[in-house]
């Protein structure tokens, strides 16, 4: 032991330890083991650029003025002098020109947001397509969709906060669709807005919203997600000697230490490297807002673009009944395709598992062709969220194409009805097209390269066995559970019966539509193609285990 | 950690032996490590195996890498005084200075973070050895005795506190508790006035002249003489209230004489009596979700809001041609003045923008 450590543990380490007696816990801690796979960098960027958010806003906060006030402006930025606008886009311009590193802050911060909603998205893809919200994670699967919806929640509060044009138009428009909502909209945008658009108080309200109540929700919600991640252990993806029953991996102290910490300096380095290079909101260009002014091209942040999208391509259907107004062409775009993928998302895990009726703990993830037809729904919605999203632009994709802009809207409207179902089938053929491509490399080994000529004259390929290493990741394919399967006499088992029973039958064997693993491979796994049967409810295969005594550390 | 379980975990004074505590098996030691008169040597006791290998895999390389590593170290060290030294000496206040600024501030703050983290990286790949260690994991599940023990105390607690069998104190706890929670719901009334009627009528009056929105300056009907020509026009008066202009603005469009549509009983099209020499006034807030209606097409007459395209035939009293706008805009009735400014002759006949549950 070295003087360093051993002054360290002697002096501070003692006076903490005779105070809270953590020496054995904070052990365990540091002995903690941490699965490595690329894709599980993807959370650790949300984490990140969630903190970037945090310290670059508190600097913002402490120059930026929400207010509503008519102010003439006088400042740095010469080609607005004179100009009537907003105290919060005057104080916006004024951190933009006139304080030092301001500029680079707003463009940190914005760049960040920008980064937090898109690593959210990707690690939630990342969670579904690898089966990792299944038991004992749903919980942290429903944190995780509801810290999404907040996020761009918050994306949104805080880009229209400098009340420039650009801005503006976005908040006419959540007036527009809280507007359109029946029974209650009309009350939904003067309770918001405080009377009439714009009034003077969304700005303000906006504010403390931003910059309080949905940070420190999400700040809840991250300490949640974390505790529950590390008291559950993380995931990791299959390989040799990776079991549901352990975790194989580098320990906390001090690799992953050493390691996230690199990491997040890269997140902060790579997030400061764009916005010192690449421009982002030039609210200066667009000027501040007036309810008359607009430019072509007009678009909100990637995260709102599916909305916006939805918006654009939704009919002008409106019904009037009884004198009452159902804005069908602003409502329903607006508010369904949000609830059916939040909802959609929300639900998954539990439908998941209904259908499969398997209720044990899976530690060890799917690769996604493992599980077509899951993998398979997922492409189906992010092909139905990507035309949206493209709609949302199809003003610049009509440019670019040099097509019609109706012509874009007309396409996307069948898009978004036929992409999905295109999207779902290609994706299931390409997944089970790979899973024949592992059962060829199980059966007949991996490609050399090196040509043999036999005795008789013909060539062949030598091939040679995959690895162990490889031979555990291929063979990590398992057969889904089937619900009730029938008895010798063909009588459905309990669960099976009636037209739920036969729905729920009939979405297992599509669930669980998968290639068999080759027989005889030698291994002694031959029977991992075995269908199981799993009756709902069956406990843990090593249920007899038991944590030990303490519970500390798990 | 119970209270009756000796203190493993101090280490031992003379400190020889390892000072992460392991778990003992078996039973455990008199406490004699804290008494006062010294202790009984220890030596005996056998150092368990290390976890974690004392050096690098390979020490030549990591040699080299430690330099490398130092080197990305000092780079960021020297990157972070730039920065400083580029906050001092660069002041902001124009344009380019803010450009040079940013560009100081920013290259410096990324090189700081990218050579730490890079630095970082090459030190866990390259100096630290390598290992892999297995952690078994246990079934999350409480074991069935746990469950029973839970279950005991909470149904004691319950029964202790008399929350099941006094089902007086119960139900007016209840009772209590649900005003107290809709209380700061009421709270939430003020935030805005009820709309009324307020969203069916915008400034426009009878008389009202209309100004050029940006000059602010009354336009006589003879100087608005250009067929093709749209401009938008503003309540005089009102030129800066943008709670007014939010409902008020308004377009108008000179047409050559003879294309305007005009409305006959059961068709569309523009209703004459509220145009004045073929100028005609459409509401610029479209009414699908309220962007300024800005674009212009001259030669196909179409109006176009950029934000979601709905697009209207301004000939023919604004009808829908394309997108998700559900109704028309609205046309505002106008005329001129005795000295032949244009003005409004009343305000718009049905609410401009969006569409609202009280719409109809």
């Amino acid at each position: 032991m070295s003087t360093v450590t051993g002054k360290l543990l002697g002096g501070t380490g003692r006076w903490f330890d005779d105070r809270l007696r953590g020496a054995q816990i904070t052990r365990t801690w540091l002995r903690k083991i941490f699965p490595d796979h690329w894709s599980f960098l993807l959370g650790e960027i949300a984490l990140y650029s969630f903190i970037i958010i945090l310290l670059t806003g508190t600097f913002l906060t402490l120059f930026f003025q929400p207010s509503m006030t008519d102010v003439v402006y006088h400042g740095s930025y010469t080609t607005l002098d004179g100009v009537h606008m907003s105290q919060a886009y005057a104080s916006t311009l004024d951190i933009s020109f006139d304080v030092r590193g301001g500029l680079l802050m707003r463009q940190i911060h914005h760049w960040a947001a920008i980064l937090f909603v898109a690593a959210i998205a990707c690690h939630l893809l990342r969670v579904f397509f690898t089966g990792a919200f299944r038991k004992p994670r749903e919980l942290n699967w429903l944190i995780g969709v509801t810290m999404f919806v907040l996020a761009f929640t918050e994306g949104l509060f805080g880009y229209s906060l400098p009340d420039d044009l650009l801005s503006g138009t976005g908040l006419r428009i959540l007036e527009g669709v809280l507007l359109s909502i029946p029974v209650v909209g009309t009350y939904l945008s003067f309770f918001l807005f405080g009377g009439e658009f714009p009034g003077h108080l969304i700005i303000p309200r906006l504010y403390v919203i931003h910059i309080l109540l949905i940070p420190a929700l999400l700040l809840a919600l991250v300490t949640a997600h974390l505790l529950l991640m590390w008291h559950q252990k993380h995931t990791q993806m299959p390989g040799k000697a990776r079991a549901d029953t352990n975790v194989v991996g580098q320990p906390f102290y001090p690799y992953f230490m050493a390691k996230t910490g690199a990491w997040f300096f890269f997140i902060f380095g790579i997030t400061a490297l764009l916005s010192t290079f690449a421009q982002i909101n030039p609210i200066w260009i667009y000027g501040p807002y007036n309810p008359s002014g607009i430019s072509a091209g007009s678009q909100p942040d990637w995260y709102m673009g599916f909305l916006e999208g939805a918006l654009r391509m939704w009919p002008s259907w409106h019904w009037n009944v009884g004198g009452y107004s159902f804005a069908f062409n602003v409502f329903v775009p607006a508010l369904v395709p949000l609830g059916v993928l939040i909802t959609g998302l929300a639900v998954w895990p539990f439908v998941e598992q209904w259908i499969t009726g398997d209720r044990r703990e899976h530690h060890v993830n799917d690769r996604p062709r493992n599980a077509p037809t899951r993998t398979a729904l997922g492409m189906a919605g992010v092909t139905f969220y990507g035309i949206l999203w493209l709609e949302g632009a199809n003003d610049i994709v009509a440019r670019f194409l040099n097509i019609s802009l109706y012509l874009t809207t007309e396409i996307a409207r069948y898009a978004i009805f036929i992409g999905p179902v295109v999207a779902y089938w290609v994706t299931k053929r390409i997944c089970l097209g790979l899973q024949r491509k592992d059962n060829h490399l199980l059966e007949h080994g991996v490609e050399t390269g090196i040509i043999r000529q036999l005795p008789n004259g013909e060539y062949i390929e030598m091939t040679k066995p995959v690895s162990d290493e490889m031979r555990a990741v291929l063979e990590s394919r398992k057969e889904l559970p089937q619900i009730a399967a029938p008895d010798g006499d063909d009588v459905p088992a309990a669960a099976a019966r009636g037209p739920v029973g036969k729905l729920r039958v009939s979405l297992n064997r599509v669930l669980n539509e998968s290639i068999p693993l080759p027989h005889g491979n030698g291994h002694g796994n031959g029977h991992a193609a075995e269908p199981t049967a799993v009756t709902a409810g069956e406990a843990h295969p090593d249920g007899a285990e038991r944590a030990d005594g303490d519970g500390t550390g798990t | 950690m119970s209270e009756t379980q000796p203190s493993q975990d101090l280490p031992e004074e003379d400190g020889h032996q390892s000072r992460a505590p392991h778990r003992v098996i078996g039973t455990p030691p008199p406490a004699q490590a804290r008494t006062l008169l010294g202790e009984a040597p220890v030596s005996a006791a056998p150092e368990s195996p290390r976890e974690l290998p004392a050096g690098p895999d390979n020490p030549a390389k990591a040699q080299t890498a430690e330099k490398v590593v130092a080197t990305f170290f000092i780079l960021s060290m020297l990157a972070s005084i730039g920065f400083i030294a580029a906050y001092v000496g660069l002041e902001v206040g124009s344009v380019d200075a803010t450009l040079r600024s940013n560009l100081a501030l920013g290259l410096s703050m990324s090189v700081a973070f990218l050579a730490m983290g890079v630095g970082a990286t090459i030190w866990v790949r390259n100096i630290m050895p390598n290992v892999e260690q297995v952690e078994e994991r246990h079934v999350l599940a409480s074991g069935e005795p746990e469950r029973e023990a839970f279950t005991k105390t909470f149904t004691e607690g319950a029964e202790a506190s008399g929350f099941v069998k006094r089902k007086l104190l119960r139900r007016t706890l209840i009772a209590a508790s649900v005003p107290l929670a809709v209380a700061p719901l009421v709270v939430l009334r003020d935030l805005g006035p009820l709309p009324g009627t307020s969203l069916r009528h915008t400034v426009w009056r009878k008389g009202m002249r209309m100004v050029v929105y940006g000059p602010n300056t009354p336009l006589r009907a003879a100087d608005f003489s250009i067929p093709g020509q749209m401009i938008t026009v503003a309540p005089e008066g009102y030129t800066e209230n943008q709670d007014v202009l939010a409902k008020a603005v308004t377009i108008i469009i000179k047409f050559a004489p003879g294309v305007l549509v005009p409305n006959r009983p059961g068709q569309p099209g523009t209703i004459m009596n509220w145009t004045v020499d073929n100028i005609v006034a459409y509401s610029k807030i479209c009414t699908h979700v309220g962007c300024p209606v800005a674009l212009y097409e001259q030669t196909t007459h179409h109006i176009l809001c950029p934000c979601h395209q709905s697009t209207f035939d301004a000939t023919n009293g604004a009808q829908i041609l394309f997108g998700p706008a559900p109704r028309p805009l609205p046309q505002l009735p106008i005329g001129v003045d005795a000295d032949g400014f244009l003005i409004a002759t009343s305000d718009f006949h049905e609410p401009v923008g969006p569409a609202f549950w009280e719409l109809g």
